[in-house]
């Protein structure tokens, strides 16, 4: 155990710089970004720490250069990342679509802020749908959601890991809250071997093999349909293999809160302060955003225990309908959110869930 | 016997979906065999475009890349960043790098990629019908300047070339032409320093090849280069521009 403790070191760090050290750290030897806020601490620790990993950072000239950059470089073989924020992403949808038509391994962070338009810079839960639901095209994106400084970190892995594994568009679904908070991280020196994942369809010359041509091109009659069919049975394998959420003491809770990233920590807060009163709560953490984590809610719904749920969000309710999916008309679903950069505080939730479970609100 | 011709290497033994007169199957066959003589068929990685010549990839037999409309020049840059010894070139028409991509164009042209560009220039969108592009000329009927185009309310041919010729970052421009066979001839010898450039790590290379297409300029294939030569040289005069 000691020889652990001399290979951990703990810094402070924020959630930008920890997702870029995170994905530098799994092997990320590409970077394209163009400066927004809030996740401009990303950016620039890319800019310092990039060339010295002995990779490319390039800051490109829009949000569209840049996901295109990251087509390119994925298409070349490498770990490429791109990151922004909600308006900027609007702009990368093009490029993801591309990515997810051709196949290719990316990750892609959004550090939400407030809107419709340019909106605020405030943290926000509002691209739910936009990472969700996707660009154009029949398509999904892998979307992963770190609540914690230390998941920022460690997740990068799982993302990267992801996108080779599947060879599809990773997105991790952050805010300004998460990006800009300093947390104390601790880095093992030891952090695991990546998986090797064969890039055999990678552009690198065709010495000694046949052309390889990247591309989401199908024109004749036919072929689009079946390359789609191909993509719905890798969206089946993910939906069954990969989803990811936290439970916390749902086992005997009556009332089971669900939130994610950010917004997940305050639940967390209540919850505790709630057990503390007397009142039975839970907590589910969706981190798979999509794959939504079904199973977890399907298990509860095949429960005998009678519970309701509540959903709490930074937006006016986009979650919410995952949830209402999986859960069908088992259990009562409620709503507590706020946009435009509120964030529904501890307080608020403890006071609507007494609203909801009858008990009286000692305020 | 002296063989004289042969199929190059760089291009599938497959006929073009391209119509009869079009000028993409010369310039295909152009970058062809300069890739061929260079012997580097095996380094290249192409980036297609958007646009009639979308599946350059089945004509040519190397490396290739789609890019979104106009995205063409931010994936080469990538590529070429992430694997500096391959041989990296765009091919795209003047919609796709002119219109929708020009600030992809500008940028890549000012970092100084080490990239070669050919640059298709026919005035027209063939993909889409012939609608009017850039560098579509006044007067010049499309099928979105029925009255043909006026600087009024459409502006003037986008003289992309010389705009890039001002960038620090860009070491080689040419404008060529297909309308005649000595012209083909010139074409070939500017793509090959194009990518010679690139060999040698020089920088930027664009060549801007003028291209006929018949179809949408409603005019027989003959006509057509009659049209190049006559009119729309006098837009887009020829020769080395930097």
């Amino acid at each position: 155990m000691t020889g652990d403790c001399a290979m951990t070191k703990r810094i402070l760090m924020t959630g930008n710089e920890a997702i870029a050290a995170g994905a530098l750290q799994a092997g990320c030897r590409f970077y394209a970004g163009y400066p927004i806020t809030p996740q401009n601490e990303l950016i620039a620790y890319m800019a310092k720490y990039m060339p010295q990993a002995g990779g490319v950072f390039i800051q490109a000239e829009s949000e569209l250069a840049a996901i295109n950059m990251v087509f390119g470089a994925s298409a070349a073989g490498a770990r490429a990342m791109t990151s922004s924020s909600s308006p900027g992403m609007s702009l990368k949808q093009e490029g993801i679509s591309y990515i997810a038509g051709a196949e290719l391994p990316a990750v892609i962070v959004n550090m939400m802020r407030g809107g419709p338009g340019l909106g605020n810079i405030a943290p926000s839960q509002s691209d739910y749908f936009q990472a969700t639901r996707c660009g154009h095209g029949d398509y999904h994106s892998i979307v992963l959601a770190p609540a914690t400084v230390h998941e920022a970190y460690y997740g990068m892995r799982d993302a990267f890991d992801l996108a080779d594994k599947y060879r599809t568009p990773v997105i991790v679904l952050g805010d300004g809250m998460l990006g800009q908070m300093m947390e104390p991280l601790e880095l093992t020196q030891a952090a695991a071997e990546s998986s090797e994942y064969k890039k055999d369809w990678a552009l690198s010359g065709c010495a000694g093999r046949p052309a390889n041509v990247v591309k989401s091109f199908y024109l004749h009659e036919g072929k689009l349909e079946e390359f789609n069919l191909l993509l719905q049975k890798k969206y089946k394998r993910i939906k069954e293999k990969e989803q990811r959420a936290e439970s916390i003491l749902t086992d005997d809770a009556e009332i089971i809160l669900v939130a994610y990233g950010s917004m997940a920590r305050i639940a967390k807060t209540a919850v505790k302060t709630l057990r503390a009163q007397g009142v039975k709560a839970g907590l589910i953490r969706p981190i798979s955003l999509w794959p939504f984590p079904e199973a977890v809610f399907k298990k509860l719904a095949a429960g005998r225990k009678k519970r309701s749920l509540l959903v709490v969000e930074m937006s006016y309710g986009q979650m919410i309908e995952d949830v209402r999916l999986s859960i069908g008309d088992r259990f009562p679903v409620e709503f507590l959110g706020r946009g435009g950069g509120g964030v529904p505080s501890e307080k608020e939730i403890i006071v609507k869930v007494k609203h909801l479970t009858g008990k009286k609100s000692h305020r | 016997m002296n063989k004289i011709y042969s199929h190059p290497r760089a291009l599938r033994a497959s006929s073009t979906h391209y119509c009869p007169g079009c000028g993409h199957g010369i310039a295909h066959r152009l970058v062809a065999e300069v890739i061929d003589e260079l012997g580097i068929r095996e380094s290249v990685i192409a980036v297609a475009p958007v646009g009639c010549a979308v599946v350059a990839y089945d004509y040519w037999d190397f490396d290739c890349s789609e890019a979104a409309h106009g995205r063409a020049l931010a994936v080469a840059t990538a590529i070429k960043r992430v694997r500096p010894r391959n041989i990296v070139f765009t091919y795209q028409g003047d919609g796709d790098l002119a219109a929708i991509g020009t600030n992809e164009t500008i940028h890549a042209a000012n970092r100084g990629e080490k990239l070669t560009v050919i640059f298709i220039n026919n005035a027209i969108y063939g993909m889409t019908g012939g609608q009017m592009a850039p560098t579509t000329l006044l007067q010049q009927k499309t099928a979105t300047t029925p009255l043909g185009r006026d600087a009024a309310l459409q502006g003037y041919p986008l003289k992309i070339s010389e705009m890039l010729a001002l960038l620090n970052g860009v070491k080689y421009v040419e404008r060529v032409s297909m309308h005649s066979p000595q012209e083909v001839v010139k074409a070939k010898k500017a793509i090959k320093q194009a990518f010679q450039n690139q060999i040698d790590g020089i920088g930027f290379s664009l060549v801007e090849v003028i291209s006929p297409c018949p179809t949408y300029w409603e005019m027989p294939p003959a006509q057509a280069l009659d049209w190049i030569k006559n009119t729309m040289l006098k837009e887009f005069p020829l020769g080395r521009i930097k």
